[in-house]
């Protein structure tokens, strides 16, 4: 063997031992959640109010709970986010304007998401009067996100091809026909991709939930936009570390985190999914 | 008479002087060639008769460009609305990701026109002149990104006739095409002069010996020669342009 495919070999082998590691690290990381979690499941655990102080039960409230904050934060959110997204890659040409924008954008993705909790208590709970409610969660949430998803709707329209956008321009089309017609259909897959990804980091997310919206125990579903509702991760973080049966609820904490992470795998495969489905209908 | 005019147009890209005062007028029914070597500002003129060049930032246009005697930069007039008078073809196939039939219906569809009938009819037509609609009649509905490059440049110039433009403009059609392809696109150009007037920047001298009637040489931003294509070719004016069509620079 030579030097050159030595080191060739070397490289190589170092590569690929270094990704098993990373994808072993995750295997054991949900191995260890579904062993552990998956005992617990049952159509009574994912349909039943916590009860006996989260020892038995189920976490119903918590599963509706995040899915009405993933819900209102999107409905914020995406149509804030991609409109942002269109106007910035668009409308705005490349001056220190649109390099201000796009460095707070990028500011406002790095600040810490218990930051954005204070901001939504400050903002929603107390300035605007929402109380400790779904509304103010939901919007602080989607604050949260809406970096991401101004980011992916830039990205997936910069991706489309610049000759589409003059072809139709030379047809006569203005600029928003071309692209509400021409270049919103093309990048939509990739932009639902980055929406669906963003809803699994709002389900996931506890601090910024911390003090606008999480219940500690509400057996109870909500009835308006109003009401407090328990959450997921912040369920999760209650039932680990401040139950009254610490040992006895820790199957119940195993439980919570697998239907946690069984609805972020579900999402991303349907992000996977739209994106093909949607892909194929552009390309046709 | 005059088809389109330019009348002492200088145009700036921010501090370059990329046309340098330039009057040409274009016959109806004719095919001029803008021939030069790279850099020498033909398709940046050939983009200014559908205002393509307001895309690009921080340019500067002196001078008059009118197409059927009207200044297409009047104040008082909408950039579609021209846009929809003059066709635009270009270097590479730029077929939207949409099936042949609404690719072709883009234009129409566009302007509010989107009756049935009139789109069928307006469909099959502008695929007949582009000499496409034998090979794709039966496959309307099919992706135009499914066709070869050549046919869906041939699309796109049937997109183009689509809203019956006054004018065709057509930067480098066949530069992205095999020779096959290439001498149906130009066969069809020779077909097209019939009825449109059509302006066409090339690289290939051939081509533009080939298809044009007239024939106009840029060098660094100026107009050297425009002239019928025949006298151009055989017995030019200007050194430089002997130069250029002999192969001794570009």
């Amino acid at each position: 063997m030579t030097r050159k495919q030595l080191s060739q070999y070397i490289a190589f082998s170092s590569f690929t031992i270094i990704s098993l590691v990373v994808v072993g690290i995750l295997f054991v990381i949900l191995g260890f959640i579904i062993v552990r979690g998956a005992s617990v499941i049952s159509w009574e655990f994912i349909t039943g109010m916590p009860e006996e102080g989260m020892t038995k039960g189920g976490i119903l409230p918590a599963i509706v709970g995040t899915g009405c904050l993933i819900l209102g934060s999107m409905i914020f959110a995406f149509p804030v986010g991609v409109l942002s997204g269109i106007y910035m890659n668009e409308y705005l040409s490349d001056n220190w304007f649109r390099r201000f924008i796009d460095f707070m954008t990028n500011n406002l993705a790095g600040v810490p998401s218990i930051v954005f909790g204070l901001f939504g208590m400050a903002l929603f709970v107390n300035y605007l009067g929402f109380g400790d409610s779904i509304i103010a969660g939901s919007m602080t949430l989607g604050l949260l996100t809406l970096p991401v998803i101004i980011r992916t709707t830039e990205e997936a329209l910069k991706s489309v091809d610049d000759s589409l956008r003059t072809g139709s321009l030379a047809l006569g089309a203005t600029k928003l026909q071309t692209i509400r017609k021409v270049v919103l259909p093309v990048a939509f897959p990739n932009i639902i991709t980055g929406l669906i990804l963003s809803i699994g980091r709002v389900s996931g997310e506890t601090a910024p939930i911390l003090f606008t919206v999480a219940a500690y125990f509400l057996p109870n579903l909500p009835h308006s936009i109003y009401d407090q509702v328990m959450a997921l991760p912040y369920h999760l973080y209650v039932l680990a570390t401040s139950g009254t049966n610490m040992e006895e609820s820790r199957p119940m904490a195993y439980g919570t985190a697998f239907v946690l992470i069984v609805i972020v795998l579900l999402m991303n495969l349907l992000a996977n999914f739209l994106r093909k489905a949607l892909g194929k209908r552009v390309k046709m | 008479m005059i088809q389109a005019e330019a009348k002492n147009v200088n145009f700036y890209y921010g501090d370059f002087h990329a046309l340098k005062d330039i009057s040409m007028t274009f016959e109806p029914s004719s095919v001029t060639a803008l021939i030069g070597p790279s850099g020498c500002g033909k398709s940046t003129f050939l983009r200014l008769f559908n205002r393509m060049n307001e895309l690009i930032g921080n340019t500067r246009l002196e001078g008059l460009v009118t197409v059927d005697g009207k200044n297409i930069y009047d104040k008082d007039v909408q950039v579609d609305e021209i846009r929809k008078r003059i066709g635009m073809v270009f270097q590479k196939p730029n077929p939207f990701p949409k099936s042949i039939f609404e690719n072709v219906a883009y234009g129409l569809r566009v302007n509010g026109i989107n009756k049935k009938s009139i789109l069928d009819e307006v469909v099959e037509s502008s695929l007949k002149k582009a000499a496409l609609w034998e090979e794709v009649k039966d496959n309307l509905k099919k992706s135009a990104m499914a066709l070869s490059g050549g046919q869906q440049q041939r699309l796109c110039i049937a997109r183009a006739l689509a809203v019956e433009p006054h004018l065709l403009l057509m930067d480098e059609p066949a530069s992205a095409l095999d020779p096959i392809s290439t001498a149906k696109v130009e066969d069809l150009i020779f077909e097209l002069k019939k009825q449109y007037t059509i302006i066409i920047v090339t690289h290939n001298l051939q081509q533009a010996g080939r298809i044009s009637d007239y024939t106009g040489f840029f060098y660094l931003g100026s107009l050297i020669e425009h002239d019928k294509t025949q006298k151009m070719f055989l017995n030019p004016a200007d050194e430089r342009t002997q130069s250029y069509i002999t192969g001794r620079f570009g």
